[in-house]
C-alpha cells in the first residue's frame, strides 16, 4: 500500500493511494510524503567514500569518521512531489540528490540492528538537493537547508511491499533525459545500521525520516532553473519537481 | 508577559507565568514552580551558533569565525525546565553552554539586519550540552556529541521581547551544585542577534518558534550524575537541570 499527504481543505491529511489513481497523483501537488524530523546520512555512498577516504587522515578531518556523518534537512526545505525547487536567484548551481527515504514507523529507542526493521513503516523517495558539497567539516546548512531542497515523496510504499531493499536501482532524469543511475546496493551502512545507530542517542518518532545517502554531486547532476528533475526508484515511485529562480 | 508549556493530566498546556515564576492556567489555577511539568516552551526549528563568543573560541584554541558557524539540532534533544539529563557512562567530558535563545516571532526571509529585531518575539534560556568524547571532525560539531535525548534543556518559559530591554547587554551565568563557574555577558558575543536573524533568513525562511541559540561565553566545567545545574540570563530565566547516570536513565526509560 502506498500512502501520501495531500492539502484537505488546508489541513494536513494522509490518504491511501489506490493503483488506480497513482497516475493522477503523478501530475498533482501534494505535500511532502512524512511530516516528521529528516536526518540525512553524507559520505554513505561507496565510490564519493572511496574518492575522498585518502583525505581523512588530513587536516582538518585528522582521521576517517568511526560513525555514520549526520544532518539535519529543517522543515522549510520539505516539499512534494510537483512542488518547485528555488534555486539562487544568484544563478549559484545546485545539485540533485538521489536518495531511497526510510521512514519510521513507531517509536525507536535504542533498538539493535537485528530489530530496527520492525521499526520502519515504508521507504519513499527523496532528492536531498545540496548547493555543492565543498566541505564536510563544518555543519552545511548554508548549502542544505535553503527552501524546498527537500523534495519527498511521491508516496511512502509500506515496508512490507518492497522486497529486496538493499538492490534497487535509482534513476535521475532531467528534463526527461536520464543523466544519473545508482543503486541502493551502493551504500556504506545500510537500512538496520543506520536505524540502530540514530536511534542509538535520537529517539526516532514515527513520521520521521532517515535520507540514507547520496553520490557524488557531479555535474551530471547540476540543476538550473527552468529544469524539470525526476528520480525513479525501482519499486517505490518516481518523484518530480522543477526547479525555478528564487523571486 | 512570560509564557509557557506544561504537562497537566498528560496534555500539553499553554500557561503564562507569574512573578513568583509559577505556572498559571488560563483559568487562573496557579501551579507552584516547583509542581508544574514544565516542556520546552515552543517548537521550531533549532539552530545553535559555535564559537559566538570570543572568550570561549579562545578557551577552545578557535579563532572566531569569520562567519556564523550554524548548527542544527532535533527536537528529540531539547528538555523543558526542572528534568533530569544523562551523562553517557565511560565518557570524560561532558560540559554545560549556557545561552540566551532568540525565538521567531513571524516569518522572517531575507530580513535586514536594521530590520531584523522585529522578527524576535521573545526570549528564553537554553543549555547546549556537549559530549566532547564524541567530537568527530565530519560536520563537527556532529550530532552525536549535541543532539542527543534530554541534551538540551530549554526554558522554563519565553520572555516578550518587548520585556527585554537590550538582549546585548545581559549577564549568563551557570552554576554546579550553587557555585558559580560560568559567567559572560551577551554583549561580548561576536554575531549578534540581528546578524543572526539575517544571515539565516538570507539562507532559509524562518517561521514563528524557530529557536536561536546564541553560543556560549568562557567558563565551561564537567558534570557529573548527582549535580544540579543551574543556566540563568539576567532579565530571561533560571533554568534548573539534574544530571543522572545512563543507567538511571536507561531505568527511566522502563518507566
Amino acid at each position: 500500500m502506498k500512502h501520501c499527504r495531500i492539502l484537505k481543505d488546508g489541513v494536513a491529511t494522509e490518504v491511501s493511494v489506490a493503483a488506480n489513481s497513482v497516475s493522477e497523483l503523478e501530475t498533482t501537488t501534494l505535500m511532502p510524503a512524512t511530516s516528521g524530523t529528516v536526518f540525512g546520512i553524507a559520505l554513505n555512498d561507496k565510490s564519493l567514500y572511496a574518492k575522498l577516504e585518502p583525505s581523512f587522515n588530513d587536516k582538518p578531518h585528522v582521521s576517517p569518521p568511526t560513525r555514520p556523518v549526520l544532518h539535519i534537512k529543517t522543515a522549510n526545505t520539505h516539499i512534494g512531489n510537483g512542488a518547485a525547487i528555488p534555486a539562487p536567484a544568484d544563478g549559484t548551481t545546485i545539485y540533485a540528490g538521489p536518495s531511497i527515504g526510510i521512514v519510521i514507523g513507531k517509536q525507536a529507542t535504542r533498538v539493535s540492528e537485528a530489530e530496527a526493521l520492525e521499526f520502519v513503516g515504508g521507504y519513499t523517495v527523496v532528492n536531498e538537493v545540496s548547493l555543492a558539497e565543498v566541505s564536510f567539516y563544518r555543519p552545511a546548512v548554508k548549502a542544505k537547508c535553503r527552501d524546498g531542497f527537500c523534495p519527498i515523496g511521491p508516496w511512502v510504499v509500506d515496508a512490507a511491499d518492497v522486497a529486496n531493499v538493499e538492490s534497487l536501482s535509482i534513476v535521475t532524469s532531467v528534463n526527461g533525459e536520464k543523466v544519473h543511475a545508482t543503486n541502493t546496493d551502493q551504500l556504506r551502512a545500510g537500512v538496520a545500521e543506520l536505524v540502530s545507530y540514530l536511534s542509538s542517542f535520537m529517539t526516532l518518532e514515527a513520521g520521521d525520516l532517515i535520507i540514507a545517502g547520496t553520490p557524488e554531486r557531479t555535474e551530471a547532476l547540476a540543476l538550473k532553473a527552468g529544469d524539470t528533475v525526476s528520480i525513479d526508484i525501482e519499486s517505490i515511485g518516481a518523484l518530480s519537481n522543477s526547479v525555478v529562480s528564487e523571486a | 508577559m512570560k509564557r509557557a508549556r506544561i504537562l497537566v493530566n498528560g496534555e500539553l498546556t499553554d500557561v503564562t507565568v507569574n512573578d513568583n515564576n509559577d505556572a498559571v492556567l488560563a483559568d487562573g489555577t496557579v501551579i507552584a514552580e516547583a509542581d508544574a511539568d514544565w516542556q520546552p516552551p515552543c517548537d521550531g526549528k533549532i539552530f545553535v551558533l559555535a564559537i559566538n563568543y570570543a572568550d570561549h573560541a579562545a578557551e577552545l584554541s578557535f579563532k572566531a569565525p569569520e562567519e556564523p558557524l550554524v548548527f542544527l539540532k532535533a527536537p528529540n534533544t531539547l528538555l523543558g525546565h526542572n528534568k533530569n539529563t544523562y551523562r553517557p557512562d565511560n565518557t570524560d567530558y561532558m560540559h554545560y553552554e549556557c545561552e540566551l535563545v532568540a525565538v521567531i516571532g513571524k516569518t522572517a526571509k531575507n530580513v535586514s539586519r536594521a530590520d531584523a529585531m522585529d522578527y524576535v518575539g521573545s526570549y528564553t534560556v537554553g543549555n547546549d550540552y556537549a559530549i566532547r568524547d564524541y567530537l568527530e571532525n565530519y560536520y563537527r560539531p556532529n550530532l552525536r556529541v549535541k543532539s542527543r535525548d534530554t541534551c538540551t534543556p530549554v526554558g522554563p518559559y519565553l520572555v516578550d521581547a518587548a520585556d527585554v530591554k537590550d538582549p546585548h547587554n545581559l549577564t549568563l551565568r551557570t552554576y554546579i551544585n550553587g557555585e558559580l563557574k560560568q559567567e559572560g555577558s551577551t554583549r561580548d558575543l561576536v554575531f549578534n542577534i540581528a546578524y543572526l536573524v539575517e544571515y539565516l533568513s538570507n539562507i532559509m525562511t524562518l517561521e514563528p518558534g524557530d529557536m536561536i541559540f546564541t553560543g556560549t561565553p568562557e567558563g565551561l566545567a564537567d558534570v557529573k550524575p548527582g549535580d544540579e545545574i543551574v543556566t540563568e540570563v539576567e532579565g530571561v530565566g533560571r533554568l534548573v537541570n539534574h544530571m543522572i547516570s545512563e543507567s538511571e536513565y536507561l531505568e527511566s526509560l522502563k518507566g
